[in-house]
């Protein structure tokens, strides 16, 4: 099996709103997908059923090799998950918030440790180790909620909005730790309102109303609107005659 | 029509101004442009009146923050980051209340808002808590006008909102600006500093630059390329360990890399090359508002 993700059909109603309308895409393994959409047009919904949390109403999807009807709890041990508005506990020091999801994703004692301690190395953290995660600023805080988002080397890493409010340096050097993941074997699943950021994935595939309206290489979806940024792509699809 | 004097403030230890000396002309679309923690809310919320500076001063239309307040906030038009309306009030309950405490009504300032409020008109008997976030956004900003301020304080309105209805929202501040209301707007997405006319780059308290979008690309002084191989982040590794490199960054596709003096670009391919990489491609590229950014935020 090559793909990280696949879905076929995959639909979710409540009630009589169709919030995903019969959606099928695949994922590659070690790719960077990005999954773009206008605020509205289902892309929370789509990720919930990805991630084991929302029970397809229609439609079949396997994520991680397991299926999200029968297996969800498998899923959620084989994946990480981060977004901008929660992922980090604030009233915890950095190094109590690696030990708690360690011990959350079942990782042995002993390596949490050491993990924790390559972890504040590696992103040069020292000085804030055992400082409240509220009081660190906005950039560490995302870089250390994206390493323990993988921190049990899951095979898929889903980012819900990572970078938002972010400086221009940090959110490159974000993008780095992105490249750096994928490179390592990881898929990564993103979703993103930096429309420049759509140009950092292999892939992207963007929502309207429920369905997937274009999914290609960001170059050949550029190419094919005859325009120079995804922003106009976008804008384009969401927007006609706009 | 605002200006400030090296306004300074702290909360607690944290230094959020450190001495913003600002001037913006009467009919400016003026942009504070700059990421989380850079201190523009609390710029903002200073020249509203909301807050007090810990040094320095600061006047709208020649009016002082501190002592010409009362005047001040009949004359300007807010609009604060966080969705600040009653969500249990109606669409057109909260515009009246809002008419209504600056002492005017919806039809006597229709004129303004017009534009704004047909595409909300079908909704103006739901709840505020039950919009949509474009919604939300569109019917603060007729709150902000209705009293037809001459100066509009937007902090940060098209945060989290999608694509479409960013280029929406500032095509309703063309729209505001060709009345002559004079609009500072912040917002972290350094592409909508093209959107207005002259911005001040922000960062940790303070104003990197201020100029016209066109001046302070054309500002950036290092020769810089546009470089694409099949490993983009085999690539980055390598362009940092090359010595004529100055900065190197992921920019979409491609990765910018700006240099400490003119290189011959074919250098650069045998450097790569030598390095294993294949599908190599390197170009001239244009510099933005983000790497003027970076640069500037380095030094």
């Amino acid at each position: 099996m090559n793909h990280a993700i696949t879905a076929n059909n995959l639909t979710k109603r409540f009630g009589d709103f169709t919030a995903v309308d019969a959606i099928s895409f695949e994922v590659d393994k070690g790719e960077i997908f990005g999954f773009l959409g206008a605020n509205g047009a289902g892309k929370t919904t789509a990720m919930r059923m990805l991630t084991g949390l929302s029970r397809p109403t229609e439609g079949e999807a396997m994520v991680a090799g397991y299926d999200v009807y029968r297996e969800p709890e498998q899923i959620k041990r084989r994946i990480g998950y981060m977004s901008q508005k929660f992922s980090l506990y604030e009233d915890l020091k950095v190094r109590e918030n690696i030990r708690f999801y360690g011990g959350i994703y079942g990782l042995p004692r002993k390596q949490v440790r050491q993990e924790a301690d390559r972890l504040i190395e590696e992103l040069g953290m020292s000085e804030f180790a055992n400082s409240l995660v509220s009081g660190i600023p906005l950039g560490w805080r995302q870089k250390l909620a994206f390493s323990i988002a993988i921190l049990h080397r899951p095979a898929i890493v889903f980012l819900d909005e990572p970078t938002g409010g972010v400086d221009p340096v940090t959110r490159r050097q974000f993008w780095e730790m992105i490249y750096k993941t994928a490179n390592e074997g990881t898929t990564v699943f993103v979703t993103t309102h930096y429309m420049d950021e759509a140009e950092y994935c292999n892939r992207v595939s963007i929502m309207v109303e429920g369905r997937i309206a274009a999914l290609d290489t960001p170059q050949a979806m550029k190419a094919s609107f005859g325009v120079e940024t995804m922003n106009e792509v976008f804008l384009r699809l969401t927007r006609p005659g706009g | 029509m605002i200006q400030t004097q090296n306004l300074r403030k702290s909360y607690g230890t944290t230094p959020a101004l450190r001495g913003i000396n600002l001037q913006v002309q009467p009919g400016e679309l003026f942009g504070l442009i700059g990421p989380d923690g850079a201190g523009k809310t609390t710029l903002i919320r200073i020249l509203a009146t909301l807050l007090l500076a810990d040094e320095g001063s600061a006047q709208l239309d020649h009016k002082d923050v501190v002592a010409d307040y009362r005047a001040i906030r009949r004359s300007i038009g807010y609009m604060p980051g966080r969705f600040s309306l009653y969500q249990d009030l109606t669409v057109e309950e909260n515009l009246t209340f809002f008419a209504t405490i600056f002492g005017t009504t919806i039809e006597e300032n229709y004129e303004l808002i017009r534009d704004i409020y047909v595409q909300l008109e079908p909704f103006k008997d739901r709840r505020a808590g039950k919009l949509s976030g474009g919604m939300k956004q569109k019917l603060a900003l007729c709150c902000a006008l209705i009293h037809k301020p001459t100066v509009l304080l937007l902090d940060e309105p098209t945060t989290g909102v999608d694509p479409v209805s960013r280029q929406e929202f500032w095509e309703m501040l063309q729209r505001l600006k060709a009345k002559n209301i004079t609009i500072l707007v912040s917002t972290p997405y350094m592409d909508e500093a093209s959107l207005c006319d002259r911005v001040a780059l922000m960062q940790d308290g303070a104003i990197l630059q201020v100029d016209e979008p066109d001046s302070i690309v054309n500002s950036y002084d290092k020769p810089l390329l546009a470089v694409k191989t099949a490993n983009i982040y085999q690539l980055i590794q390598d362009l940092r360990q090359f010595e004529p490199a100055h900065t190197v960054f992921p920019f979409g596709e491609y990765v910018h890399l700006s240099l400490k003096s003119v290189v011959w670009p074919e250098l650069i391919h045998g450097y790569l090359l030598d390095r294993g990489h294949a599908d190599i491609e390197i170009k001239q590229a244009m510099p933005t508002i983000e790497d003027i950014f970076m640069e500037k935020s380095q030094v």
